[in-house]
């Protein structure tokens, strides 16, 4: 059942390029990944890409697909038309260094800016307690493998480069409510953090980002709007006040 | 001459997976300036697949579960040829590690009582895996990645420069390690993005590069594994141990064909999923060896009951260390009840309800319903046999992970060897990252304590010859794409170093690797330095092509079946044979193998097992050494 595909690659790099036709073979079951490594292989050996696990699970092959924001490894052929032309580019939000592969060191940057967890001082290691309902809302957001496919999305910095510098994006907006719901994190300051140091004000909750994740966080309702909520009561929120009564981290008075 | 960055660290750790990245903390914490190189970007290496959970006995589940239990597991998998020393070390050490990792802010899945949970696993007495649904090792690794954060903000506070005492060169590659008079020197690689080169000054080195899986087609490892450190190793003067023991996980994809070998977590079989031939029968009650006889149920109701409740009844023979149920399943598959795509069938949908499926193996239903287009909760998975996994790997000395023979070299992690001996039990892994990543950034601040501050430099013209050599495939015209030659390596072991193995393919295999090697001095690649995979293949071929022909010369002289190596003109276990290590050491251009003594167990840790159990791997003369039996 193997077809010749049509394909239009972006080759080149950040200063100049353009899109190339290649015709290549495709097998059953196969992903825009393989069709790639198949170029590489028979037609053009210096074609870059980045992959690791090929199973979803590292978010390195991060590209857009006919525009879209995707994983590679995770986009089937067989979700599109045979006569269809299919065209693979670099992420538009960062600066392309060659061909498929992009300078993410803008989200690296911005990991670094965030306060580490701050551990409790009265709890000794293997002494942490915490109950699976408490931690299950962090861990939601633990499950990102870093593709910064929703930074790309992101209108706030897809094409605005000069708001870069004041806006962490949605991946970091999760690691803030990530810390703000860990039962142990010895923080109170995640939110106001969040508003003044991460720019969460520029977010206008479009839900692009929610809906471009292959983790299927749920990054703007669980994390952002809560994030950006004034003032949290614990009464409001049924899930944390079950966890809370168990060890109440003290909750920040919203100011902002 | 070649424009050369040039830095100097106290040590330099080549790797930033787990066993990487807990040694830069340790070092770091040990007051010395670290740098991690990686070949990928940082959080993408191979830990951040890891699945099901790091084992460690910490007894939250099952509180009858203390080291003495993890260490005679891990013994027993290994077929008793690990070092005890590190097994040891590892049985004790390991909560202490996990439960570290939370400090660093992980968040594992919770017991009722809010402790870790921990959960059941192929050749592990209690449930003992800390884990985190069936994505354990990205939590890990995101952990200590937010670790070494944290310790970076502390130093940009106190010395105004986050990057003073660890910094990260993320797509770099380390190419040749230095050494002078035995001791090392440092090492230079160049960056995958622009082609450049790096070299660092450093009297100590933590190899931390993981495995060799891409020798082999059908694996669940990625490009990045290509034995880099083992050869350096090797190349530097050091040495490697069990390399002829490789795991071959038993359930790998086996369709679509271009997924085919990408992992299906054993936490499947763990929370109860069962291998079924074509006929639909649970085939493994008849793979059930002797030695394991005792601790496996017989019928399929006692195995059932076992879930509920594991204190009077066997465990079910799905849960054997990971070797009996690769060799089961090729069997099955060889004697023609097989699936249409060759493999078997692991089912858990009937096993599970949905809802329980979806939340204790969300990555597996994921994985299987977009690459597969299979709904795990509907249907039985097609799984097989996949490299996985080296058991193999640089000889070192337990407590400190340094090499015996080069001064200022440590392994830790998968290029590490000796922990596992012939065999590695699932989640064993994660947790060796741990204790001995740690214990080689310490053993590494020690031995720099040790030498005082000398300084360490490259002799230039050693770097020069280097760059040369790396330039070499770009230079050369003609010359063969190393995507084929690559593709014939994987053949060659696939074919003939494979999960069975007789000596006539072997010899063969070593024919056939010896006429690789002369080929691939001769390959040449289009485009230039930036980016491209073309070239970085090309470099990568020389280490693949040293360690094939390691595990390949190895697998010819040990002359019996054991753990991750199994010969059919050699089929059984022998106790001589458990006496021996196999050691490779090379000057670059071939392979020697020496067999060297396995350490003797000291008495405190034999008598752990009893004697009716040893004598299933013993000698007559140790039996008869070894004192009375107490109980
Ligand atoms: C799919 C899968 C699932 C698994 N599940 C489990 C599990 O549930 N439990 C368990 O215990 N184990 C599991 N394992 C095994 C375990 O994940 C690995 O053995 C372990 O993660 C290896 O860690 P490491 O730190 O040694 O190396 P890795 O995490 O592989 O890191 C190697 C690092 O070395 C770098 N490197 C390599 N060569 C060079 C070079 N030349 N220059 C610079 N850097 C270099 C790489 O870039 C990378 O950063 C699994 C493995 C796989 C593939
Ligand atoms: S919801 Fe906010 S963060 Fe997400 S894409 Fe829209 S603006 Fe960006
Ligand atoms: S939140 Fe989702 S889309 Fe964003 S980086 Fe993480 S996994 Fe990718
Ligand atoms: S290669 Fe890992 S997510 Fe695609």
């Amino acid at each position: 059942m193997g077809y010749k595909a049509k394909f239009r690659v972006y080759r080149g790099d950040g200063e100049q390029g353009g899109l190339e036709n290649y015709e290549v073979d495709v097998n059953e079951g196969e992903v825009v990944l393989d069709i790639i490594h198949r170029l590489q292989a028979t037609q053009t050996p210096d074609l870059a890409v980045r992959w690791n696990c090929k199973a979803g699970k590292c978010g390195s092959c991060s590209a857009e697909v006919n525009g879209k924001p995707r994983l590679l490894c995770m986009t089937r052929m067989s979700t599109f038309d045979e006569n269809e032309t299919i065209t693979v580019t670099p992420m538009r939000a960062f600066p392309v260094i060659r061909d498929l592969v992009t300078n993410v060191s803008f989200n690296y940057t911005k990991a670094r800016q965030i306060p580490a967890f701050a551990p409790p001082t009265d709890i000794k290691a293997g002494d942490y307690r915490m109950q699976q309902i408490d931690v299950e809302r962090s861990q939601e957001f633990r499950k990102c493998i870093e593709c910064f496919l929703c930074q790309d999305t992101c209108h706030v910095v897809r094409d605005h480069e000069e708001n870069k510098e004041s806006f962490a994006g949605p991946r970091f907006f999760i690691r803030a409510a990530e810390l703000d719901m860990h039962p142990l994190d010895a923080r109170t300051d995640r939110k106001s953090f969040a508003k003044a140091e991460q720019g969460l004000g520029m977010c206008n909750i479009t839900k692009c980002c929610t809906d471009v994740c292959p983790e299927h966080i749920k990054i703007t309702d669980n994390a952002i709007i809560p994030m950006k909520e004034r003032v949290v009561d614990t009464k409001y929120d049924p899930v944390v006040f079950i966890g809370k009564i168990l060890r109440r981290k003290p909750r920040e008075t919203g100011k902002i | 001459m070649t424009q050369i960055e040039r830095h100097s660290f106290d040590v330099v750790v080549m790797g930033a997976g787990g066993a990487g990245l807990r040694a830069a903390i340790e070092a770091r914490m040990m007051g010395k300036s670290v740098a991690i190189v990686t070949k990928s970007l940082l959080g993408k290496a191979h830990t951040v697949m890891a699945e099901g959970g790091a084992a460690a006995a910490m007894g939250n589940v099952n509180s009858k579960d203390n080291w003495q239990v993890h260490f005679v597991d891990t013994m027993r998998g290994g077929k008793f040829l690990n070092n005890y020393r590190m097994a040891e070390l590892h049985a004790k050490e390991s909560p202490d590690r996990v439960w570290e990792l939370e400090t660093y802010g992980a968040l594992f899945d919770r017991t009722k009582d809010g402790k870790i949970s921990q959960r059941n696993f192929g050749g592990h007495e209690y449930p003992r895996l800390a884990h985190v649904g069936d994505r354990t090792g990205l939590e890990l690794i995101r952990t200590m990645q937010q670790k070494i954060i944290s310790l970076q903000q502390d130093d940009e506070r106190e010395f105004g420069d986050g990057e003073k005492f660890i910094k990260v060169f993320a797509e770099c590659s380390v190419q040749e390690i230095f050494t002078k008079d035995g001791a090392v020197t440092g090492c230079m690689g160049y960056f995958r993005e622009t082609g450049d080169f790096i070299a660092f000054d450093t009297a100590a080195i933590v190899l931390a590069t993981g495995g060799i899986g891409k020798a082999y087609r059908v694996t669940s490892n990625s490009w990045e594994y290509t034995g880099d450190g083992h050869a350096l190793a090797m190349r530097a003067g050091g040495s490697l141990v069990n390399m002829e023991f490789l795991q071959f996980h038993p359930t790998g994809m086996v369709w679509p064909p271009s997924v085919k070998g990408i992992l299906v977590t054993e936490s499947v079989r763990g929370d109860g999923g069962v291998l079924k031939n074509s006929e639909g029968k649970r085939f493994m009650f008849d793979y059930v060896p002797d030695v394991f006889r005792k601790q496996y149920a017989e019928t399929e109701e006692e195995a059932d009951r076992w879930y509920t409740d594991a204190d009077n009844n066997r465990r079910p023979p799905e849960l054997l260390p990971r070797d009996e149920v690769a060799r089961a399943i090729n069997s099955e598959v060889k004697a023609g009840r097989g699936t249409p795509n060759g493999g078997v069938y692991l089912d858990i949908a009937s096993r599970l309800p949905a809802e329980q499926i979806l939340k204790r193996l969300p990555s597996m239903y994921h994985q299987f319903k977009e690459l597969a287009d299979v709904d795990i909760t509907k249907e039985a998975m097609e799984v097989g046999p996949t490299c996985h996994y080296v058991m193999g790997g640089v000889e070192t000395i337990p407590d400190t992970c340094a090499s015996p023979y080069v001064k200022g070299l440590f392994a830790a992690g998968e290029v590490g060897g000796g922990m596992h001996g012939s065999n590695r039990l699932g989640g064993n892994s994660l947790s060796d990252l741990l204790v001995f990543g740690r214990r080689a950034g310490l053993g590494a601040a020690e031995y720099l304590d040790s030498r005082g501050g000398a300084a360490v430099a490259i002799d230039e013209a050693d770097l020069q010859a280097a760059v040369d050599a790396a330039l070499a495939p770009l230079n050369a015209t003609d010359g063969e794409n190393p995507y084929t030659i690559h593709h014939d390596l994987q053949t060659v072991m696939g074919d003939l170093v494979g999960i069975i193995r007789n000596a006539d393919e072997v010899k063969d295999a070593i024919v056939k690797l010896d006429a690789l090697k002369a080929r691939a001095k001769n390959v040449s690649v289009a485009g230039d330095r930036v980016f491209n995979p073309g070239w970085h293949l090309a470099l990568d071929l020389t280490n693949l092509l040293l360690i094939s022909e390691s595990v390949a010369k190895a697998a010819l002289i040990r002359e019996e079946s054991r753990g991750g190596h199994t010969r059919d003109d050699f089929p059984t276990m022998d106790p001589k044979w458990r006496q021996v290590n196999l050691i490779c050491k090379s000057d670059g251009t071939a392979v020697e193998v020496t067999q060297q003594p396995v350490p003797t167990i000291p008495t405190e840790l034999l008598s752990l097992f009893d004697r009716a159990e040893l004598k299933k791997y013993m000698t007559e003369e140790e039996l008869t050494a070894l004192p009375e039996e107490k109980n």
